[in-house]
């Protein structure tokens, strides 16, 4: 193979270019100014399958929002509305 | 004066009765020392997410109310050495925290036509 340029790779299939979707946070863009603690359905958008907090570089929330999320995240767990650990929750 | 929200669950094990003279205890005890309930939630019997003292639903009860700071200590006191309370949460309510709730009891009044 003499004449494979260096560094030149040839994948199997074409590399998948992920389309850049810029993240934006849903609490600024829609103004919405409170997190309700006792609507389990509008949290889960925020915790994964076990029950985890989502990090911000997933869901795009500003810091402000990020902490009200996570405040009212944990009160709902508090009142058991949100279990602290759950498998295949959603 | 504060305006607060407290969260309480009582244990399913309690009569109808029961549970209802409970949620009259403390809208009295609230009532007694000047507050004022602004609002009553009852959400019955739901399931909760994890059993608490081996115990897998309860009755869920939200009472908004307004009183003096001094009051909170108290209250979560009673509440504390109630044994029909298996758990409870006080939380002051700031301005947004306020309208929020507003617009949530005249959308649970009546709720929006469902969209067709």
């Amino acid at each position: 193979m003499a004449g494979k340029k260096d560094g030149e790779i040839r994948y199997l299939n074409p590399p998948t270019v992920e389309v850049k979707r810029d993240k934006y946070c849903r609490f600024l863009k829609y103004g919405i100014k409170f997190i309700d603690y006792k609507d389990p359905d509008y949290l889960l958008a925020f915790i994964n399958e076990q029950g985890k907090l989502l990090p911000r570089r997933l869901t795009g929330t500003s810091l402000k929002y990020q902490r009200k999320v996570a405040q009212a995240v944990k009160r709902a767990r508090h009142i058991a509305l949100i279990p602290y650990v759950a498998d295949q929750m959603k | 004066m504060n305006q607060y929200e407290a969260v309480f669950i009582l244990t399913p094990v309690l009569s109808e009765a029961q549970m209802k003279e409970a949620v009259k205890d403390y809208e009295k005890f609230i009532k007694a020392d000047g507050g004022k309930v602004v609002s009553k939630e009852d959400w019955g019997l739901r399931k909760l997410a994890y059993p608490i003292q081996k115990k897998s639903n309860g009755f869920y009860n939200l009472f908004e109310f307004q009183a003096n700071p001094s009051l909170i200590a108290e209250l979560e006191l009673k509440f504390k050495r109630d044994e029909r309370v298996i758990r409870f949460l006080t939380v002051k309510m700031d301005k947004f925290h306020i309208t929020y709730a507003e617009t949530r009891r005249t959308r649970l009044k009546n709720p929006k036509p469902a969209k067709a």
